[in-house]
């Protein structure tokens, strides 16, 4: 099998064996992605150069037997919302167009420190806003599975980028879905940690109090190894969690033998239904179907205040949104655009950051501050804002009876598969009903994944089902996930992603 | 906030938005404030519901996680060079950040 197809545990067991070099593996992705990255636009910068460098010392050290861990010498991308020192860092915007940090976010550290390549950095919607990657400043990315559809959002570039065999490994970050909807609509493995599992240090942020980096990849093993990189308790972010994380990778190697005798598995209620395509709701309920022959105890959880939580986070995320992009002023990094007053006299830093501002930040960005603002603004800060912080104590009650009852919480990830590129671009209340699944497991800080479920009858497209976990029980989803993951194996006689076409030649 | 005129519940004006504009330093042509304006107001519409979901004994949630203040020995680490932090600087001089006049006329 050629490297590109392999997976990451694939990769790392062959480079421990001696069969292959980093090289070798790494110059294939980055052939890979000068074929097909043309019609994908996964990447929004390639770096040859440095990670065929890092493969090389990976090599050197393989080869004085003194790897630095199990995925040492495996390539990898990168959202391009982590700082990357040395490499371009737009987090999808012009606003920061050019921008090379001098530091590395600890994600990204804890990758090159662990001896992972990295191949380039992955398109997204600006600032993570959005659930299709359209709103990337840089032009939108493409489903590998039908080049006119999104790769969901705000991730889409890391989801897209594995699904098309460009990267065996991504990391994305999760602030309402946007590593688990492109894992649903891309036929991919998506997982968002527990809040404070893996350190924000680095993270641009959108939404301080939602946001979480996690993996991107096509196997449920792949992610549990690649969390284990990543995770863990950092100094630098003082949010981050206090204590070893469990063993994932455990978990996801008990969870491949498909028992999953003694799980009690709880069906969100308000999770389905009304707003859910018919394939969407077909697929999840033939997952649901094998895990209970696979001996888990299914039972119906219902969560009623979910039904706000869309609400509460077009609330609480604008908030924090119009707060974090303030520090984007044209004073110390960034786009600076200097208006020319007609009388000739000197703009003001306020005249230089209000034209900087316009010109630098897109529509949706601007849409979601000026919420932001006005939801903090004083005679509605109560009324939105403050009542919007009471929701989220109901969302966070309600999974804490959910998880009395189950052990895990499932659901479909995203209520329907990808649409096409434009169909919603303009509509944003249409773009939001996408993270309607996704939204509660952040405003709650649990983690989840999404887990290919197959194919909707009715399009041919990915579905995925989301299965959720209380906090720090992070191994919990690995386990049903891989479960779940083996299970669907066996009746399809392979990966989902086998069912995808090809895209051979696509970019040339 | 006393320059925002009363409005109709959960809408939003064109006004309101070109202050908020104002209040976030980001322009706005006429053209986006015509479009934005309704957009929030239909956004402010779907939203609203929130508004009678908790009650007032809800305590409000500001983190997924607890938190209690985080803190570390008082020791000297490396940090970023000047050269460093300045890299991204739109103008430098004398290893300052060069910014525009910060005082308007009416200052």
């Amino acid at each position: 099998m050629s490297a590109e197809r392999r997976t990451a545990a694939e990769l790392a067991a062959a480079l421990a064996a001696g069969e292959t070099t980093s090289v070798e593996i790494t110059q294939a992705h980055l052939d890979r992605i000068a074929e097909v990255d043309g019609a994908v636009h996964a990447f929004l910068h390639v770096d040859a150069e440095g990670a065929l460098r890092d493969a090389a010392a990976s090599d050197r050290r393989r080869a004085d037997d003194s790897p630095l861990g199990v995925l040492d010498g495996v390539p990898i991308a990168v959202k391009d919302v982590l700082a990357t020192r040395g490499l371009p860092t737009t987090c999808g915007s012009r606003i920061l167009e050019g921008w090379v940090p001098p530091y590395d976010a600890t994600v990204v550290a804890r990758l090159r420190a662990a001896g992972l390549p990295i191949l380039g950095k992955t398109n997204m919607d600006e600032f993570a806003m959005g659930s299709s990657t359209e709103h990337s400043a840089f032009g939108p990315t493409h489903n590998p599975w039908d080049l006119t559809r999104i790769p969901g959002g705000s991730g889409g570039g890391s989801a897209a980028a594995v699904a098309a065999y460009e990267t065996p490994l991504a990391v994305g970050t999760d602030t309402g879905g946007s590593i688990r909807q492109p894992g649903a609509v891309t036929g991919t493995v998506g997982v968002k940690p527990t809040y404070g599992g893996v350190s924000r240090y680095g993270l641009v942020a959108l939404a301080n109090s939602l946001d979480q980096a996690g993996p991107v990849t096509r196997t449920v093993l792949d992610a549990a190894l690649l969390h284990e990189v990543v995770g863990g308790h950092d100094p630098l972010d003082s949010t981050s969690i206090e204590q070893a994380l469990p063993s994932l990778v455990d978990a996801a190697r008990q969870g491949a033998d498909g028992d999953l005798a003694g799980v009690r598995i709880g069906v969100v209620k308000e999770l389905g239904g009304e707003g859910y395509q018919a394939g969407v709701l077909a697929r999840f309920e033939e997952s649901v179907e094998l895990m209970t022959k696979a001996g888990a105890e299914v039972v119906e959880v219902s969560c009623p205040s979910f039904v706000h939580a869309l609400a509460t986070y077009y609330l609480i995320l604008p908030a924090e949104a119009s707060s974090n992009l303030a520090r984007f002023d044209a004073m110390r990094y960034g786009l600076r655009v200097t208006p020319q007053p007609a009388d000739g006299s000197a703009p003001s830093a306020e005249d230089v950051m209000r034209v900087t501002r316009e010109a630098g930040f897109g529509d949706e960005v601007k849409r979601r501050i000026i919420l932001g603002t006005y939801a903090l603004s004083s005679g509605y800060y109560d009324a939105y804002y403050g009542q919007a912080q009471k929701v989220r104590t109901l969302v966070v009650r309600d999974f804490g009876a959910a998880f009395e009852r189950a052990d895990v919480l499932v659901s479909p990830t995203a209520p329907t598969t990808a649409f096409r590129i434009g169909e919603k671009v303009d509509d944003p209340l249409a773009m939001y009903l996408n993270d309607l699944a996704t939204i509660p497991a952040n405003l709650s800080g649990v983690p989840g994944i999404s887990v290919p479920s197959g194919l909707a009858d009715e399009d041919g497209l990915p579905v995925g089902v989301q299965i959720l976990a209380p906090a720090l029980a992070d191994d919990r989803v690995y386990r049903v996930g891989a479960a779940l993951e083996s299970l669907l194996a066996q009746q399809w006689g392979g990966r989902l992603l086998d069912q995808a076409p090809e895209l051979t030649g696509a970019g040339a | 906030m006393a320059c925002m005129p009363e409005t109709p519940e959960h809408s939003i004006s064109r006004e309101e938005v070109a202050h908020l504009a104002d209040l976030a330093r980001i322009d706005l042509s006429d053209a986006e404030l015509d479009h934005l304006a309704p957009q929030l107001s239909v956004i402010l519409e779907s939203i609203a519901s929130i508004q009678e979901a908790a009650g007032a004994d809800v305590p409000p949630t500001s983190h997924a996680l607890p938190l209690t203040n985080v803190y570390r020995d008082d020791v000297v680490r490396p940090g970023l060079t000047a050269e460093e932090a300045l890299s991204g600087a739109p103008e430098v001089e004398r290893q300052r950040f060069k910014v525009p006049r910060i005082l308007g006329d009416e200052q």
